[in-house]
């Protein structure tokens, strides 16, 4: 597979979040800021990336029939690992994030990349596919947070535009989150069936 | 491609223990490292909330008083200044609520910070800013001691958040739950 193939289809062709729709909790429970949304992103490319190595050198040493058990683990550490540095050197954000850091366990475009690319490409495309997947999920979460963030309190990653109002509290609540999940992702598809053609 | 290993019972045996023995020895060096900047992180937190809700002090004294933790603040002299209350209670609209109030030594709140909230963006998470000094439901210098804080609708005296009228019942009512413990406090 191409490194111009692997890029496009994480950024945008198979994005996790537009096309192939996975891992909607943190998707929509994360997203009530910009901040908030890009940073859940970041961590989940984190773990992808590393996750995505290791499964990729591991892939001959383990077994088929105990493979999904052996890729959480290793997903799990991952995860841990960004979570215990995050609580360590950035208390706040780990504040807003919390739970979800940990949920980035069960996250299925985790274990769907470990499945579908790493377990069955070489070490630096399945680098570059956790990297891609990745940026991709991040550049999703960052719009669903700026769209909520905007329309729900005016804000641009924290900064007051609309200085003294309220905005559309519904926004940043679940109800909210739905309803920008659905029609950013019917827009996004729109452009991008527009652009194949 | 380096042929793959069989799921043989040994095979299973061996890989999984050894991802998991690496795994726990990666964690348990990552934990050894970061353990004490968690326990500094929160112990600044509360720090933090301490000088916010206190009248300045010079050292601080921490004191279980009836199964609730206070920071009693003295000035440089030795003289009480005022305590720090962490209380909270299960009554907010989204579970439990955790403040620190601080009184100063006449028993009037001097400053209140919010430790741990579940409540609604946007209505009753607003509570970190509506009860402070010049606000809608400014509470500070009041005395809960000479009678306790409610809301306008159950006959107090204090503007409910609009909307939040659960968390701002929630919200008053431990500060004075936190009042009744200062007064318990013994100097």
């Amino acid at each position: 597979m191409k490194t111009k193939d692997i890029i496009k289809n994480g950024l945008i062709k198979e994005n996790p979040t537009w096309v192939l729709v996975l891992g909607m909790c943190p998707t929509l429970a994360t997203t009530t800021s910009a901040i908030n949304g890009l940073s859940m992103g970041l961590a989940t490319t984190f773990v992808l990336m590393m996750s995505n190595i290791v499964i990729s050198l591991l892939k001959s040493v383990i077994p088929d029939k105990v493979r999904i058990p052996a890729f959480i683990v290793i997903i799990a550490t991952f995860v841990t690992i960004v979570q215990m540095v995050m609580q360590a050197y950035l208390p706040a954000l780990y504040d807003s994030l919390g739970l979800f850091i940990a949920l980035i366990v069960v996250n299925c475009i985790v274990l769907g990349r470990a499945e579908a690319f790493a377990s069955k490409n070489n070490v630096g495309q399945s680098f570059l596919d956790g990297l891609f997947m990745g940026l991709g999920f991040t550049w999703a979460l960052t719009l669903l947070g700026i769209v909520r963030e905007l329309l729900g309190t005016g804000c641009f990653f924290g900064h007051s535009l609309i200085g003294g109002a309220d905005g559309m509290l519904m926004m940043i609540l679940p109800p909210g989150g739905f309803l920008a999940l659905g029609l950013l992702m019917a827009l996004i598809n729109h452009l991008r069936r527009k652009s194949v053609k | 491609m380096a042929k793959k290993a069989e799921s043989t019972l040994p095979n299973m045996l061996l890989a999984l223990t050894a991802i998991a023995l690496v795994a726990a020895a990666a964690l348990a060096a990552l934990n050894g490292v970061t353990k004490e900047p968690i326990a500094q992180a929160q112990q600044a937190k509360v720090e933090r909330a301490i000088s916010a809700v206190l009248p300045a002090f010079d050292r601080l004294e921490d004191r279980d008083v009836d199964g609730t933790l206070c920071h009693i603040g003295y000035d440089a002299d030795g003289n009480f200044v005022g305590a720090a209350v962490e209380a909270g209670n299960d009554k907010g609209f989204g579970g439990h609520l955790q403040l620190m109030v601080g009184f100063d030594k006449e028993g009037q709140v001097a400053g209140y910070q919010i430790l741990e909230t579940h409540e609604t963006p946007g209505l009753g998470a607003k509570a970190d800013q509506w009860f402070q000094e010049g606000n809608k439901g400014d509470i500070i210098g009041s005395r809960p001691a000479d009678g306790a804080l409610g809301v306008k609708k159950d006959g107090g005296t204090v503007d409910a958040i609009s909307g939040s009228t659960i968390t701002s019942r929630a919200f008053l009512g431990i500060v004075n739950d936190a009042s009744e413990v200062f007064s318990n406090i013994t100097i």
